[in-house]
């Protein structure tokens, strides 16, 4: 199965061919591995092999002075591009490589393997949805190797394969093979002890090309795909399932008083023109008005577009605001806890501040405590006071500020950041957060919203009661719901009844018997504990059901004015329990 | 104003609700390389103090400009054109240069290196290396600090040549305009650190990850207009050491040379002396794309400069050059 990816088919008109190159997807991977391991000769092979070397950059490789290899070609003259690299023969910097097949476009980066450039590696690790390390089938698996294992799943690159290379100096034995498999599944059991993250393992010989793009008949036993069958398949991780909304604003277009575009690139979720979006961190609430580009507006947008959005309010945002979806609101804290790869020889220690980039945020930080250190060999934790270059740790910071971010775990851009020293201006760690230290703001906290708030007022940081709501959910097997009875209905009474008989936690509230009292906290506050309510009023009534409705998530409230005038009070109070029994909770079949 | 009241935060709780949420499709390998590109145009026009945009009239210069009007629409774009004019480039780039630039309504400013100029240098006299380095990138650091520009946008990619392979989206430059190759910055995630000190600035290469052929797609997808030299045509011409020189423009015939008509196309566009025309009959962008898959040997190629050493790239970049 060669990737003919560079002509035409001829069953196919030209047409069609474009449209269908137009609509190929991206997968980026990145190398990894110890020195000399291969894997710069890979990448050759690959390119090489796909066709995606020109001739005369061939010859140039073919006439050089430099060969290294065993073979007539040495591939990783290919990708060490810079002089330093061909002399000494080894990878200093990234090197990004393309190509394409039939299936789709390919960005690599070829990564050097050496400790002292781990920077390196950690940059072209950092953005790949699949990192390919190698390990040479003689040597095993080397410190290198797990380091960079390590490192590459620390990224969160989802999908690890391990090319075992060089099979050609082991005689292509499965018995070698199976050895590194097995050594390599332990490693992967150490670095998630979970499960979770697992390492494919493909037999191969880059030099030969066995099993890179074709499946090798030198390896029968292996019955799996090649290299780059495998490429090909890896699912790249599904950037549109539905998710909340995250949109850094980046940079404010503004070319004259009657339009205010907020342009950034969505990280997260889409968005539609009418969407209910929340700013960060002065927590405005407005709607998207439209989503504007060149090409006209759009009726969505989705993760990974470049777009700018027109808001329904002259709200004042500026770069390193955030605007999310009402609902999965980011975390709101000034500390923090991340992993933390160290990338320069000052070390990270407790006394400097330092700036922090995040997402389009830019804020100062201070390193508050270093929890701990991790031995890349044993995969354990170690005391420490520092980090030193290329090392691996878990930090505590504390910002100047608040920062609104996700868990890396739940989002590599808004739970990521770069920290640079403002003295030297070098850029000298990469974080990825993996905990919000203020439990008020704990995102998996349930959150209170400030009883009392008024009007247009922004709310002030939710707190968090000591029971969650899903947990009250849990116990009364129902969610909060709202109903609005409007004046004086004859209706509370029996309804308050029917509903409390099916189990339901109810409670009437009428104005009459708490005049002046129907305060947006006693709705915020029933509503928090879980209550069906049932609201009745004699005055006001307009403004009450506002109060409702800008409290309520409108899902949760029935407006029993809304119904059909004519029915009678017994269809009516049916309808009204048949639409509160659907606020109950669906639960697993129990001790059956 | 709403405010709700509390989100749910389990499983059978979801805190967001996914029901009734059309799926988005996916963007394509080209959409996502748009998107990337404008990502870097907005980083670096909010964060720079005077950023500018090196145009060189060639198709990627086309894609750049037509990126920018896309990353700040409806806006203007927020920063000046620089075009770094050699004194040899093909009259038909010059007069697309001044009709498009002016169509699209951006601010251009043209520099010439006039004192090399007026001391005869060109190709024949210097050799091609020597000639670069006064009337480009001499011309083109003179002109860097003569705006007080703290970045420069350059349309050079990636898969152009093997020392460009390692360069950064955003490839610092020390005040004497070097690039450190063994130096450069950590480039994680899509953060890219553009924090200088006085004199010293930042170049920036938005379509760092295209290549040749993505650029083609989408010059054909969002009909971008480009030099017609870029399509094929009966042309005059005259063959010099193996290259198809057109005869447009400043290039005197050495003795004994001729020229004949042929029909020939660019397949990059630099100096008329030191950039060779290949035989093409590709005279539409689906020829040209079609072309270019039968293509064997790399679009500089039939760039002298080049070629004149092996890392001749590599170190005129450590100089300078873009
Ligand atoms: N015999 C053999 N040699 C290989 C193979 N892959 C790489 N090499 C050689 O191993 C050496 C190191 O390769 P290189 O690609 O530079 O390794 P890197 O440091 O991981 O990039 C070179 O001499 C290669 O020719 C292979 O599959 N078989
Ligand atoms: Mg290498």
């Amino acid at each position: 199965m060669h990737p003919h990816a560079n002509s035409a088919n001829a069953d196919h008109t030209f047409e069609q061919f474009l449209s269908q190159h137009l609509e190929r997807d991206l997968l980026r991977f990145t190398t990894a591995g110890s020195v000399d391991d291969g894997k710069s000769t890979l990448i050759g092979r690959l390119l090489y092999d796909s066709k995606a070397i020109y001739e005369d950059q061939l010859q140039s490789i073919q006439q050089s002075k430099l060969n290294r290899s065993t073979g007539p070609m040495d591939f990783s003259l290919l990708t060490d591009g810079l002089r330093a690299e061909r002399e000494q023969g080894i990878t200093i910097d990234v090197a990004y490589r393309y190509f394409t097949t039939s299936r789709r476009k390919f960005i690599i980066a070829d990564t050097p393997g050496h400790e002292q450039y781990t920077r390196n590696m950690a940059t072209g690790a950092s953005t790949a949805d699949a990192a390919v390390v190698l390990v040479d089938a003689r040597k095993g698996v080397l410190p290198q190797s797990r380091r960079h294992a390590t490192i590459a799943a620390l990224l969160g690159i989802p999908h690890i394969i391990a090319a075992v290379n060089k099979m050609d100096l082991v005689d292509y034995s499965e018995e070698v093979f199976r050895r590194v498999e097995a050594d390599l599944q332990e490693l992967a059991l150490q670095i998630s002890p979970s499960g979770a993250q697992t390492i494919h393992c493909i037999p191969i010989s880059a030099l030969e090309g066995e099993n890179v793009v074709t499946r090798s008949a030198k390896i029968p036993w292996y019955t799996g795909p090649s290299l780059l069958e495998y490429l090909e398949e890896i699912p790249i991780a599904d950037s549109n399932s539905p998710e909340a909304f995250r949109f850094p604003v980046q940079y404010v277009i503004r070319p004259d008083d009657s339009f205010r575009g907020f342009a950034g690139q969505i990280i997260a979720g889409s968005v539609r023109p009418g969407d209910r979006v929340v700013a960060l961190p002065s927590k405005q609430k407005t709607r998207v008005r439209s989503i504007v580009t060149f090409d006209g507006a759009l009726p969505e947008a989705g993760t990974g577009s470049s777009v700018t959005l027109q808001l329904e309010n002259e709200l004042d945002l500026s770069r390193g605001d955030l605007l999310v979806s009402e609902e999965g609101l980011p975390n709101i804290a000034r500390k923090f806890a991340a992993n933390v790869v160290w990338l320069h020889a000052t070390p990270l220690d407790l006394h400097k501040r330092w700036i922090m980039r995040q997402v389009t945020d830019e804020v100062r930080v201070q390193a508050t405590k270093v929890r701990s250190r991790i031995d890349v060999n044993t995969m354990e934790s170690s005391l420490a006071s520092q980090l030193g270059l290329n090392d691996i740790g878990i930090v505590e910071f504390e910002a100047t500020r608040n920062l609104s971010f996700d868990l890396y775990s739940q989002n590599r851009n808004s739970g990521s950041f770069i920290l640079i020293d403002p003295l030297t201006n070098a850029t000298v760690g990469a974080g990825m957060i993996t905990e919000n230290l203020e439990k008020a703001t704990r995102r998996s906290d349930p959150k209170l919203a400030d009883v009392g708030s008024q009007g247009e007022k922004p709310a002030e940081p939710l707190q968090t009661a000591a029971v969650a709501i899903s947990e009250r959910v849990h116990r009364s097997g129902h969610h909060p719901g709202a109903v609005w009875l409007g004046a004086g209905s004859s209706l509370a009474a029996p309804l308050e009844r029917a509903l409390f008989e099916k189990g339901f936690h109810v409670v009437i509230i009428d104005d009459s018997q708490h005049p002046g009292e129907w305060s947006e906290g006693l709705v915020r506050g029933f509503y928090s504990a879980g209550m069906i309510v049932l609201y009745s009023s004699h005055q006001a009534l307009e403004q009450k059901k506002h109060l409702l409705t800008s409290t309520i998530q409108p899902d949760r409230i029935l407006h029993v004015d809304a119904l059909s005038r004519d029915a009678d009070d017994a269809s009516l109070l049916q309808q009204i329990v048949a639409w509160v029994e659907g606020l109950r909770i669906a639960r697993p079949e129990e001790g059956r | 104003m709403t405010q709700y009241l509390y989100e749910e935060e389990c499983d059978e709780l979801p805190a967001f609700s996914v029901e009734g949420l059309p799926s988005v499709p996916r963007l394509s390998h080209l959409e996502m390389l748009e998107a990337e590109s404008i990502h870097i145009l907005r980083e670096a026009a909010a964060s720079f103090a005077a950023p500018v945009m090196l145009y060189s009239i060639g198709k990627d210069s086309s894609v750049l400009l037509r990126l920018a009007q896309k990353a700040f629409y409806p806006g203007k774009i927020p920063f000046p054109l620089l075009h770094v004019d050699t004194g040899y480039k093909f009259p038909e780039m010059i007069e697309f240069r001044d009709r498009y630039v002016k169509e699209v309504g951006a601010e251009l400013i043209v520099h010439k290196n006039q004192q090399a100029l007026d001391e005869g240098a060109t190709p024949f006299a210097l050799g091609t290396q020597k000639c670069c380095g006064l009337l480009k990138t001499r011309s083109l650091l003179d002109a860097l600090a003569e705006g007080g520009f703290d970045a420069a946008f350059g349309g050079a990619r990636r898969d152009e040549e093997k020392s460009r392979a390692k360069e950064r989206i955003y490839s610092f430059r020390d005040a004497a305009g070097q690039w450190d190759p063994r130096n450069q910055r950590p480039e994680l995630w899509n953060y890219y650190n553009g924090k200088l000190d006085k004199g010293e600035h930042i170049r920036i290469f938005p379509l760092s990850n295209w290549t040749e052929l993505d650029v083609w797609l989408y010059i054909y997808k969002e009909n971008i207009p480009i030099v017609p030299l870029y399509f094929a045509k009966e042309r005059e011409v005259v063959v010099r050491g193996g290259s198809v020189l057109l005869t447009q423009g400043p290039i005197p015939l050495l003795p004994g040379e001729k020229t004949e008509r042929r029909t020939v196309r660019m397949r990059s566009l630099g100096c008329v002396p030191c950039t060779g025309a290949i035989a093409s009959t590709a005279d539409t962008l689906p020829k040209i794309i079609e072309e270019m898959f039968g293509f064997h040997r790399s679009e500089r190629e039939n760039r002298a400069i080049d070629h004149d050493q092996e890392g001749s790239m590599e170190m005129k970049k450590r100089e300078g050059y873009f």
